[in-house]
């Protein structure tokens, strides 16, 4: 569903995420044009110099550095291709509300902890353990993780099972491309993924009040995990993920809540039968491992049927009707042909 | 100088709904936006918190009157319980406004199916008859069942307490916060009732 579109919006209140949709645009636009066109695209991205283009990730994201290389893979990531399920013609939440609205736990309760605690989070050095029924099991750097892959923007929805929703701009590639590389078995019918646990770097995981038994883990079936549209992001916008946002690579599955798009990723582990997902294993009543967004079946603590897409704003509120699948089921409702989505949830 | 105690207290439990108030009134009139993406669900938590926050405050009076000896505090017991009473309503005003925008089906939904609701509005059904007879003139007519009826408080902060350990999700911090303050400040009043010596207790002679 399609709600407000951007002409509707007073000039003066275009954000910063308009300019970079009209600069998605218009480059698309020179780009067929040629050579003048460049010249021209030029001038338009210096006219927003210091303003609104650049203001959206600004150089100082959250992390004590950044390294280069990924920076630049990130920069030169290809276009999400005009149509299809990987972009949307939705307005974009602006970078600043995907920056500090975030359900982070390792870093606070609240909305606002992530990107008041993770400012310097580092992600040098950065290991990945891949582990279980896979022909390639080890321990890899980030940079064996990330080289190999083409980084593309993939705009997707992403729906919290607390009934809100945003439209981010990601920058990754899709998942199964790196789980190929390290040679599943046959017995590889499920595959896990542990967050970071560093009480030193993350605050929340020191408390004494913890829910969680860290780390923070989720799971997919293999055929969900090979799906093009499970996405390994890598940053948003026009840069590398802040901390908040997962850095320096989590998992996006947009057709699943949100709480499945595990962030900031060391492990990852290939299973016979299915893992543990963190939420499940607190309030398995309320959390299931499918976790597909459904807006038939209602959460004990949130209605599913509608969500808040952000911002919003309390006299013009944007309440719109969740989709089957978050919009994704002609692609992925294959995937559960047969199942009883009530019972697996 | 203690004739100016009673209105400082009013401003400090009056100021964190003016501030929402006046971050509304600027959301309104499209002016900056203080609350954030989902201002909805922000309003939501805060005016919850301040209902609770001063709900137990209100029951602190007792304790802290006798444990201190200070009876001067029970000036002091009306005002804020009304202010719980207020916060409670706001947060229900913003609940029905702002989350469910009057759709009248839905509360109904809301109220019947999900348990933290459900016990949020009890405790909000059981607080309104004791806010309506907070007035002299009720507690002079309803005499000896004035205070009976205002026991009812300890009920409604059970409620309250339930109503947010309910929604515990990622640390326990606010549920043993708050459910153990409630479970203090009712244990002391049951120790009271029961024994001399705790009714004899306090710090300060
Ligand atoms: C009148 C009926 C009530 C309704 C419909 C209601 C509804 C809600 C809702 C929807 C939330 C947000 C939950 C979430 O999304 O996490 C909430 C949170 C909360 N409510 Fe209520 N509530 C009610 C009564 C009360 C009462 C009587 C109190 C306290 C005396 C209270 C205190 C709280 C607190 C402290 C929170 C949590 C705030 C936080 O997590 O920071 N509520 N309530």
């Amino acid at each position: 569903m399609i709600i407000k579109t951007r002409k509707e919006i007073p000039s003066s209140e275009i954000t910063p995420e308009a300019v970079y949709r009209d600069r998605r645009k218009f480059l698309k636009s020179s780009l067929a044009v040629g050579a003048g066109g460049t010249g021209l695209l030029t001038s338009a991205l210096n006219a927003q110099t210091g303003d609104a283009l650049f203001a959206r990730a600004p150089a100082d994201i959250n992390l004590a550095s950044k390294p280069d290389w990924l920076v630049e893979k990130a920069a030169a990531r290809t276009e999400a291709p005009a149509s299809g399920p990987f972009n949307t013609d939705e307005e974009l939440t602006p970078f600043d509300d995907v920056s500090t609205y975030n359900n982070f736990y390792e870093f606070g309760t609240g909305k606002d902890d992530p990107a008041r605690n993770a400012r310097d989070f580092s992600i040098e050095p950065w290991t990945v353990k891949v582990e279980g029924e896979c022909a390639k099991p080890g321990s890899y750097s980030l940079e064996d993780i990330l080289k190999p892959h083409t980084f593309e923007e993939r705009v997707f929805r992403l729906r919290c099972v607390e009934a809100w929703s945003m439209v981010i701009p990601w920058v990754g590639f899709s998942l199964g491309d790196l789980l190929k590389r390290f040679e599943p078995t046959g017995d590889a019918n499920y595959v896990q993924f542990d967050t970071l646990v560093d009480s030193e770097q993350m605050p929340a995981q020191r408390s004494r009040f913890a829910t969680i038994d860290w780390p923070y883990q989720e799971g997919l079936r293999m055929d969900e995990a090979m799906h093009p549209l499970a996405t390994i992001a890598t940053g948003l916008y026009n840069d590398i993920l802040p901390a908040q946002n997962g850095a320096p690579l989590r998992l996006v599955v947009p057709w699943k809540y949100g709480f499945k798009s595990i962030k900031s990723i060391v492990a990852i582990r290939f299973t016979k039968t299915m893992p543990n997902n963190t939420w499940r294993d607190l309030q398995a009543s309320e959390y299931g491992f499918y976790a597909n967004v459904n807006p038939q079946v209602s959460h004990p603590r949130w209605s599913q049927a509608s969500e808040r897409r952000l911002p919003t704003s309390l006299f013009m509120p944007r309440r719109i009707d969740t989709m089957m699948f978050n919009g994704y089921a002609d692609e992925v409702a294959s995937l559960y042909d047969g199942m009883d989505l009530r019972r697996f949830y | 100088m203690s004739f100016l105690a009673k209105p400082a207290i009013f401003l400090l439990c009056l100021a964190p709904g003016a501030y929402l108030a006046y971050a509304v009134y600027l959301a309104f009139t499209g002016g900056e936006n203080l609350l954030g993406p989902d201002p909805a669900q922000f309003l939501s938590l805060e005016t919850g918190e301040w209902a609770i926050r001063l709900l137990i405050l209100s029951l602190a009076i007792t304790p802290l009157r006798y444990l201190f000896n200070w009876p001067v505090l029970f000036r002091f017991r009306r005002m804020i319980g009304l202010f719980a009473y207020f916060y409670v309503c706001m947060h229900l005003l913003v609940f029905l406004m702002f989350l469910l925008q009057w759709q009248w089906g839905d509360i109904g939904t809301e109220i019947a199916e999900r348990p933290f609701i459900t016990i949020g509005f009890a405790a909000f059904i059981i607080l309104t008859p004791l806010a309506a007879t907070s007035l002299n003139i009720a507690q002079r007519k309803l005499g000896r069942n004035w205070k009976r009826l205002h026991r009812l408080t300890y009920a409604a902060s059970i409620l309250g307490a339930l109503h947010v350990i309910w929604i515990v999700r990622s640390s326990y911090f606010d549920a043993v916060l708050y459910g153990g303050v409630v479970a203090l400040l009712l244990g002391y009043r049951l120790l009271r009732k029961y024994s001399k010596a705790v009714q004899q207790f306090s710090l300060l002679k």
